[in-house]
């Protein structure tokens, strides 16, 4: 049996309410056997950071949708950074522009940028390809 | 290793977090953790929430954990959520309600999944619990899951019990199960907002009458958590308990009794992991049951057999410095 669950904080940062595509990527995590912890909607990305450190998970995905990626995102991988947090694999999903998204991973600040009809299958085997050999 | 406790006992909370998540792996160096962290527990008082799936405990937790803060003391909740059976997957929901408190440093909230254990808490919430108490909280509150009939294991880890009923509507409170009614120290009759209220209050009392005469009779206490109506009652009603628990000399009875327990079955754990090791490494094993397939031998005299041939005299798994 795999010894260690996957624990994966899902977030919503920033003020937008689309919080469906949160809400069928839990899902999708849940059935694909990790353990999501789901915080809700208008997260600040203080209070982002400081769940991951208490919840002491392994994966950090937000969702995006309001436009405010370029802030929300580079800000909250500093305070996990700040946390002794770095290490902490960050996923990004919701309605992010292609140079935006290569520009993320570029810089560092998240590991992979999922859009939208992003098939959940892709998305639970990229978390399970970082963590399962 | 060492270092983490060391940082634990500092405030860390990033220590803190790790060490639950040491513990809930069940990782090899548990017990050496747990050995050094048990000398610092025993401070912290551990309230148990429980009762039905959304009957509002996450909301009442969230308010509890205001009148608890401006009382001064600190805080830690362990709530959990059930693991999905078919995946072995979780999602981990109740800190939405609570978020309004992500930033109270004095705060620490952890979200657990059940892992396959049946009691409305996980595995290893015991062993969070000494955790957070080691951490310097002083009160935990623990949030079970929705539960059913059997699921009660909350009595034996808390040192209070809140349990949280909503107005039965049509249905009669005799239908509420049994063992949920044995287990309340404190009834919060939350959503009083919604119809039924006052009937439910009165059925619960009716059935409080006809029990014999205890020393502590459990209040009944009307809650609407969406308004804070009720609030600062249930968190009176919840100090009383204590200092009756005090006071009355039950507290230390409830904590002697659980000290039995786990020692009990620490006891029982160190010897089946021996009994394991030596006798699963012994190739005879199968034979062994070969034997008894086919009525050569008996599992009774072969059992008692094996345990003469087992050294237990070596020290157990994870004692061994
Ligand atoms: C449904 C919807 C709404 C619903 C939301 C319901 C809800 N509770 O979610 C309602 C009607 C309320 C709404 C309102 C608004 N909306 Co709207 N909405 C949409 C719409 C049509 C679909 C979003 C959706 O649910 N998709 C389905 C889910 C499953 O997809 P998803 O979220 O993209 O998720 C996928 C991936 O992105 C990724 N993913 C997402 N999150 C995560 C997280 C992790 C961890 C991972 C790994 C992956 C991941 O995986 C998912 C599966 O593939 C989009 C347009 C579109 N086609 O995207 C506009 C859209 C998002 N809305 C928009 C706007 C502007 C608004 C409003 C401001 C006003 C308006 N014009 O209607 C309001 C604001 C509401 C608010 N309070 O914030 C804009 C946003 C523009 C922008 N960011 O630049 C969009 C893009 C429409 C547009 N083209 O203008 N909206
Ligand atoms: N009308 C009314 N609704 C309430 C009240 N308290 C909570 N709720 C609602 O009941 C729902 C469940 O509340 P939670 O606090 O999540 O309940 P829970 O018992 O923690 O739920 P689980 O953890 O899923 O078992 C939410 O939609 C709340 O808004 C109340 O006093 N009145
Ligand atoms: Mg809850």
């Amino acid at each position: 049996m795999t010894a260690k669950k996957v624990r994966v904080l899902v977030a919503k940062p920033g003020l937008d309410g689309h919080d469906r595509g949160a809400k069928v990527v839990a899902r999708g995590l849940r059935d694909a056997g990790f353990e999501v912890i789901y915080t809700g909607l208008h997260q600040t990305p203080e209070q982002v950071a400081e769940a991951a450190l208490q919840e002491d998970v392994d994966v950090v995905g937000l969702s995006i949708l309001s436009g405010a990626h370029m802030t929300l995102v580079p800000k909250i991988k500093d305070l996990l950074k700040s946390n002794g947090m770095g290490d902490v694999l960050l996923v990004v999903g919701g309605i992010i522009p292609e140079d935006d998204a290569e520009e993320l991973v570029k810089s560092g600040s998240a590991d992979q940028v999922f859009n939208p009809g992003e098939p959940l299958d892709n998305i639970t085997e990229y978390i399970s390809g970082k963590f399962y050999k | 290793m060492q270092q983490l406790v060391a940082e634990l006992l500092d405030g860390n909370r990033r220590a803190a977090a790790r060490l639950i998540s040491l513990v809930e792996n069940d990782d090899p160096q548990k017990r050496e953790l747990l050995k050094d962290i048990y000398p610092h527990t025993g401070k912290a008082y551990v309230i148990g929430i429980t009762g039905a799936p959304g009957s509002g405990k996450s909301s009442l937790v969230d308010w509890l954990l205001k009148l608890i803060r401006k009382d001064g003391l600190t805080v830690g909740v362990i709530a959990v959520d059930p693991t999905s059976p078919f995946s072995g997957g979780a999602i981990l929901g109740d800190r939405i309600r609570m978020q309004d408190h992500a930033l109270d440093q004095d705060i620490f909230i952890r979200s657990m999944g059940t892992r396959g254990s049946l009691g409305g808490l996980s595995r290893a919430t015991r062993e969070a619990i000494q955790v957070l108490d080691a951490f310097g909280k002083d009160i935990i509150l623990i949030e079970t899951v929705g539960v059913g009939q059997s699921e009660v294991d909350i009595v034996k880890t808390a040192d209070s019990t809140l349990v949280v009923l909503t107005p039965a509507g049509g249905d009669s409170v005799q239908t509420i199960k049994a063992g949920i009614m044995e287990i309340a120290d404190i009834f919060a009759i939350n959503k009083a907002d919604l119809p039924g209220a006052e009937r439910t209050t009165t059925e619960i009392n009716l059935m409080l009458d006809m029990k014999n005469s205890e020393p502590w009779r459990p209040p009944v206490i009307q809650t609407v958590s969406v308004s804070n109506e009720g609030i600062e009652e249930l968190w009176q009603a919840l100090q009383k308990h204590r200092e009756h628990m005090e006071n009355s000399g039950r507290l230390l009875e409830i904590r002697r009794e659980r000290v039995k327990r786990e020692l009990t079955e620490q006891v029982e754990y160190l010897v089946k992991t021996k009994i394991w090791d030596e006798v699963k490494e012994n190739l005879e094993f199968d034979d062994l049951v070969e034997n008894i397939v086919h009525r050569r031998q008996d599992p009774y005299s072969t059992s008692a057999d094996l345990l003469a041939q087992i050294n237990f005299y070596d020290r157990g798994p994870g004692e061994g410095d």
